[in-house]
């Protein structure tokens, strides 16, 4: 008998023990004390900036530098973003994020019917270059890093970017950002999306290997697991199918000929940070280990930055609730720390009002607060992975990296990941879960504040952000007026090329900048490739 | 009511109007209704008001269930309501679920929504409403 059971048995096995769920949020079970049995290997922990990268991508981590503080932002048209920009800018934030529309998401132009009622209301509406110019207008596009969160139209929003920042005189090997890109996790948990996964998976292969020749300090896809969480995933799942995804970008973009240690660089990461606390520490610690084995063992990287996980976090929206709204501020404050104990290189924490609307701009102020707050005054970043060495973080990350391999196992079987998606194997696990989270909610088992328990009748509704609906009619203008000012017959000419290259397997990305420099709307192009390429259609599952 | 109309199963569909993908209320509330022994369409996302009258209809549902989170519920609730008025069909209990700001909800109940669930609403609640609203 270990002096760990005997200590169970004689003691705690004889002391009083609520009636709760002791598992994390996502249904893992957790034991009443780890000791000093659940260490692994010195070796598999190891030391940050080292193999296997388990305490941190970086040798100093935030001693060095801290986390880039990037608030995502967008609404209206491109003139309020870039407002809304400069306001963040002047705050101290240190890295700008664009949230687009849904229309801008799914290619639609703004004047699109389906895109009625939509412009401008989740994101900023982006149709032409002339929105892009816009929304970077006053800003120095080659010492501001960006953020676009934008998948399956991804490559023509490069292309836009690319082009806006080429007319303020910074060439594309100066630019500096992401673009997200992730068009899996679309089909699995997001659902923007715009055409079939094999040719939507080598537009990303495409910007994969443009980036790599042309764009050596922008990121061209940010493997996401944040919508694949907020789509109800537990963190097992977030974990395992963002990194199944991470590795089928790796294999195709070998297949196109690539070398490894030329792109895998500059890929990098997006995880939820949800609110149980350790778990979701444990979730990036396995993540760094997992991605730097597979890249070493699996696919042949030797440069050690191709085996480096760097990835950008969110607090949970999913965690948010419209009850007592300002609870919320704690809530993403807990997030918000799990993220940076987790080593994290840059982070978003939502605003308070945002089970209710866009946020507005105290909520934002509050929400980047949160951050500097953490930052400067706890004290957490003066040394790299304080929970190192934890008995429980690390039998928990030792736990997630054993379930990441098991639903790696699950995915092989099927085919790998494009074929488990067609499968509807991950949206399926995504909706059992959701469903038995909402299950132990209505049931009283999981406790929410304010909405199954404590729960304040009378609530002063709060003030938020609403969205003038005249900007959709503004960006409809907008739009006309910008295809009114260009060649008609160089649109032509460009959609033709461009459809040309598509049913062949060239590079799109030279054809989509000359689309953007001719200034064909972003709908124009979409369809163009949509009569090439066909579109998507789910079959859901519930 | 005609004899035995009691035991008939209530007929639901779920839809997503719009173009935010965020299903997941959507799902989970679908699989709710379902187990509670109701008869569930979900119709996937995306869809405009158009299509989703048109299901309705097909389905002979008796009630619909929107479920949006991307702020166009004023522009799309008010066309499926009207859609399915002009077409004598309502009848049809309306409900919506999603991120709907406090002050829109009397508008909408005023077009004709039966109700309308925000966050936090309970799957019990739900079933328990369009149990009503349908009997």
């Amino acid at each position: 008998m270990t002096e760990a059971e005997r200590w169970y048995r004689e003691r705690y096995s004889a002391s009083p023990e609520r009636d709760a769920l002791f598992t994390t949020v996502s249904g893992e079970p957790v034991a009443p004390l780890y000791t000093a049995d659940a260490l692994p290997d010195p070796a598999r922990i190891g030391f940050p900036g080292e193999f296997p990268f388990t305490r941190g991508v970086y040798p100093s981590m935030y001693r060095g530098r801290l986390w880039t503080m990037r608030q995502f932002a967008g609404f209206g048209t491109a003139e309020e973003t870039n407002e809304r920009f400069r306001y963040l800018l002047g705050h101290g934030q240190t890295g700008l994020s664009t949230a687009f529309d849904m229309p801008s998401l799914m290619g639609h132009d703004s004047d699109h019917p389906r895109s009625l009622g939509e412009v401008g209301r989740e994101g900023t509406a982006i149709d032409t270059l002339d929105d892009m110019e816009t929304l970077f207008a006053g800003i120095p596009m080659a010492e501001v890093s960006t953020s676009m969160t934008i998948n399956a139209p991804a490559a023509v929003m490069l292309a836009f970017y690319v082009v806006a920042a080429e007319h303020q005189g910074v060439p594309p090997e100066q630019l500096s950002g992401t673009i997200q890109t992730d068009i899996l996790k679309e089909y699995i948990a997001q659902k923007e999306w715009c055409f079939p996964v094999e040719p939507a998976m080598r537009l990303v292969i495409d910007m994969i290997e443009f980036c790599s020749r042309r764009m050596p300090r922008w990121h061209p896809v940010s493997i996401s697991g944040y919508h694949i969480r907020e789509a109800g995933s537990t963190a097992q799942q977030e974990l395992a199918f963002t990194l199944k995804d991470g590795f089928t970008y790796v294999e195709q973009a070998i297949a196109r000929g690539l070398d490894v240690d030329d792109f895998a660089p500059r890929l990098s990461f997006f995880f939820n940070a949800h609110i149980d606390f350790f778990e979701e520490i444990a979730k990036y610690r396995a993540a760094r280990r997992v991605w730097a084995r597979e890249l070493r063992d699996t696919y042949g990287a030797r440069d050690e930055r191709s085996m480096l996980m760097r990835f950008h976090t969110q607090t949970a929206g999913v965690s948010l609730t419209a009850q007592q709204p300002l609870v919320n501020v704690i809530r993403t404050a807990t997030e918000a720390l799990s993220a940076v104990l987790g080593g994290t290189q840059s982070l978003h924490t939502n605003s308070y009002d945002e089970a209710l609307a866009l946020p507005a701009e105290e909520a934002v102020r509050i929400a980047l607060r949160t951050q500097q707050v953490i930052a400067h005054e706890t004290g957490v970043p003066n040394t790299i992975d304080p929970l190192g060495g934890s008995y429980y973080v690390e039998a928990l990350t030792d736990r997630m990296e054993e379930a990441a391999y098991e639903y790696f196992r699950t995915i092989d079987q099927l085919g790998g990941m494009v074929e488990a998606i067609k499968q509807n194997y991950p949206q399926r696990e995504i909706a059992d879960a959701a469903f038995r989270y909402q299950e132990e909610i209505d049931a009283g088992r999981r406790i929410v504040v304010g909405v199954n328990r404590y729960v304040d009748e009378l609530e002063e509704p709060l003030e938020i952000l609403r969205i003038d609906p005249a900007l959709e009619r503004k960006q409809i203008d907008r739009l006309q007026s910008a295809r009114a000012r260009r060649r008609g017959e160089d649109v032509e000419a460009v959609l033709s090329a461009l459809k040309q290259a598509a049913t062949g397997d060239a590079n799109l990305m030279e054809p989509l900048i000359e689309c953007a420099r001719a200034h064909a709307s972003e709908g124009e192009i979409v369809s163009a490739l949509q009569e090439v390429f066909g579109t998507y259609t789910e079959t859901p599952v519930f | 009511m005609e004899a035995g109309s009691s035991t008939k199963k209530i007929r639901v569909v779920v839809a997503k109007p719009g173009l935010d993908g965020h299903d997941r209320g959507a799902k989970v509330i679908a699989r709710a209704l379902r187990d509670a022994g109701m008869e569930v369409i979900y119709t996937g996302l995306h869809q405009t008001p158009e299509q989703i009258a048109e299901t309705v209809l097909q389905e002979d549902a008796d009630a619909v269930g929107l479920s949006i989170l991307s702020g166009a519920h004023m522009t799309l609730v008010p066309r499926v309501v009207n859609l399915l008025r002009e077409q004598g069909a309502e009848d049809v209990v309306v409900t919506v679920g999603g991120t709907i700001p406090a002050e829109d909800i009397p508008e909408l109940k005023k077009l004709g929504v039966a109700e309308i669930f925000t966050p936090g609403s309970s799957t019990q609640q739900i079933i328990d409403f369009i149990r009503g609203a349908v009997g």
